[in-house]
């Protein structure tokens, strides 16, 4: 027979259960190409094997090194329907359903082939950026309505407005690859499975606001983001993606990578910026506004790594065509990120809009440990969790706010009838206080008193009072603190109290 | 924070050269102190008080504005690094499956053992195929107490 191409992920998460040896088993077979891949993001199926046939690229899940030779006996090579095949993968409903935009590559192509990222539609967004003033590019981000998803939710266009409209010797485009948020994991995916997106978002950034200077910032606790990132990065400016005069243009724009060093904080984009500038990151008093005095004290662009990848396509098909999905205010799509104790966990890519019941019952398919649903903790540690009762809330930012809770980074987070409310109230004060750059006495003090006061809470002592102080501390918090972090620990913790007070009211014997 | 001392030695004079080199490759780039802390890290381990002090002459910063960032950061370690380590996730996402129990075995199994370290982390990304750990650099998903005990069976003393 001749040769069989099949795809094999190497996204950290797909590694984790045993890729790399799948690989290396399917690669010591004859006339086999394997091409290592990100993942599609049905993290439950991984190791998810893919053989390239006529009809499509045909899926094979849960792939052990120990199987590998039954099923290329049975025909795997061919694509034939042995094991638990999926079928082909484009059609399954699972990711079918989906309307991938972002994460379109991803699990598709090798990650740091750029032949391959232009055949499936890669810089067509640039190049159509590139002859276009950078004013008419700011405005067409401005039409998406294409708002930063990192949490914050503030509108792309206006913050690029306003770096554009800033004069200075030197301006920065900055991405945050800090995804320390428990529950999200997609910024993580994208720059492993598709770099080039990124880098294309940022450069079309570049040219809208005119910075020649950009960094990534990619936290240590993702060494292969960062790896793949600086092998795309080498690559994009051998083919003269990067460096000077990007593909004969005006535009000229260095790229590096910076790695974290442990902080969670250093997510929030003031704190990030004093990293990169080489100091402790504590968060800076806001005004000035990074996008007039951000990195050493010149414009800069910060955005996450969500936003920027949503930029190629904006700029490819027009604002327009991106502005006419969704809901509300919330436009284009959100890479939903569904985790915890869930049966089907993974990237869920779509229309702003989707009941979180969608997203927990049909894609997640209910709890992996196949009890009820209790609790839905949604936009990672800060955000809120959600009662079962909470499950038709569709996922756009102002219908989460009106139940008390917040989209942040996409983020959902199953948990079954086991979940204990003020044992993760608790836990939220306690991640406060580790994690707490120091800088605001709200947040630095008030989330070690929290600790303490929901200890008495949960001991029974002085409950009504240690319950209205804990009250009066949140309030403190969310109202004194310089950044999210003090400001918004409150949601996890007070939202555990109003849907499940009774989990505070245990009496331990 | 303590720092690992030790006798002036050729051994000390061999690893402040070292630190000076990767001070003196890094010094140019812009906000330079992060970049030449994680290649100090890497090459060495961990860092010692001569070392923040070799860093702050070549950047001409303070000891003390070394000091502080050091500090800050949990990955600039400065004791010597333990011939392995269990870094297991406590994010909520590997909470919800059970994250804290594997947590505890892994701290009864291995705490008492001094070329283990045991420590906590808070979310490697794998958030959908959890209870995870990184153990000597490498990530797995889908543990559990047992799984666990399988990784670190063969870390003979």
């Amino acid at each position: 027979m001749s040769g069989s191409t099949v795809y094999v992920p190497a996204d950290s998460s797909a590694v984790a259960v045993g890729a790399d040896a799948v690989a290396e088993a399917l690669g010591s077979l004859e006339d086999v190409t394997v091409v290592r891949t990100g993942s599609r993001g049905m993290l439950w199926l991984e190791p998810l094997v893919e053989v390239e046939t006529p009809a499509g690229r045909v899926g094979y899940p849960n792939v052990t090194p120990g199987v590998v030779a039954g099923l290329v006996a049975e025909g795997l090579l061919s694509g034939v329907a042995v094991g638990a095949s999926i079928g082909v993968v484009d059609e399954y409903p699972w990711l079918a359903r989906q309307h991938r935009v972002s994460f379109a590559r991803v699990g598709v192509i090798a990650p740091t082939d750029i032949a391959a990222y232009e055949e499936h539609g890669g810089w067509a967004g640039l190049r159509r950026a590139l002859v276009m003033e950078p004013a008419e590019v700011v405005e067409e981000l401005a039409a998406s309505g294409l708002r930063g998803r990192g949490g914050a939710g503030f509108p792309t266009g206006i913050k690029w407005r306003t770096v554009l409209q800033t004069s200075a010797d030197l301006k920065f485009v900055c991405c945050n690859l800090d995804e320390g948020d428990s529950g999200t994991f997609a910024d993580r995916m994208l720059a492993e499975g598709d770099p080039f997106t990124l880098i294309e978002g940022m450069l079309v950034a570049a040219h809208a606001v005119g910075a020649r200077e950009g960094y990534i910032y990619c936290r240590s606790e993702y060494p292969a983001a960062a790896a793949t990132l600086r092998r795309a990065i080498d690559v994009a400016y051998a083919h003269g993606w990067l460096g000077d005069r990007i593909q004969g243009s005006d535009l000229s724009f260095d790229l590096f990578v910076r790695l974290g060093a442990g902080a969670y904080i250093c997510g929030e984009e003031t704190s990030m910026l004093e990293s990169l500038e080489g100091r402790r990151g504590e968060v800076r008093a806001k005004p000035p506004i990074p996008a007039i005095e951000g990195l050493f004290g010149r414009p800069t662009v910060v955005n996450n790594v969500l936003t920027f990848a949503a930029v190629p396509m904006i700029l490819a098909d027009g604002g327009a065509a991106y502005a006419a999905l969704g809901s509300g205010r919330s436009r284009g799509t959100q890479v939903f990120q569904l985790a915890g104790n869930v049966r089907q966990g993974g990237i869920v890519e779509t229309d702003f809009g989707i009941s979180l019941r969608d997203l927990v019952e049909d894609y997640g398919g209910g709890t992996v440990t196949g009890r009820p649903v209790r609790a839905v903790q949604v936009g990672g540690p800060l955000g809120a969790y959600l009662p079962a009762t909470d499950l038709d809330v569709p996922m756009d930012y102002e219908a989460l706010l009106e139940v008390g809770g917040m989209l942040g980074h996409g983020g959902v987070v199953v948990w079954d009838d086991t979940f204990d409310a003020a044992r993760m109230a608790r836990f939220a004060m306690e991640f406060c206080a580790k994690e707490s750059c120091g800088k605001c006495t709200p947040c630095r003090i008030g989330s070690q008193r929290g600790v303490e006061t929901i200890d008495r809470i949960i001991a029974g002592t002085e409950r009504e009072r240690n319950l209205l102080l804990l009250d009066d501390l949140c309030t403190t918090m969310t109202k004194g603190s310089l950044c999210a972090m003090g400001g918004l620990t409150p949601m996890p913790v007070q939202s555990a109290i109003r849907h499940f007070a009774e989990d505070f009211d245990r009496r331990t014997s | 924070m303590t720092h690992a001392t030790s006798p002036s030695s050729g051994l000390d004079l061999r690893r402040s050269e070292t630190v000076r080199r990767l001070a003196e490759q890094h010094a140019t780039d812009r906000g330079a102190l992060m970049v030449v802390l994680h290649a100090a890290v890497a090459e060495l381990g961990h860092l010692e008080r001569t070392d923040v002090e070799t860093i702050a002459d070549v950047l001409n910063l303070s000891v003390a504005d070394v000091h502080g960032v050091v500090s800050f950061y949990k990955d600039f370690r400065t004791d010597p690094a333990p011939a392995h380590t269990v870094h297991l996730c406590r994010g909520e996402a590997c909470q919800a499956v059970g994250a804290e129990s594997v947590f505890a075995q892994a701290r009864a199994q291995l705490a008492h053992r001094d070329d283990v370290e045991v420590d906590e982390v808070f979310c490697l990304g794998n958030c959908a195929l959890g209870p995870s750990a990184m153990v000597d650099g490498r990530l797995h998903g889908r543990l559990s107490g047992e799984r666990l005990l399988g990784l670190t069976e063969e870390w003979v003393r």
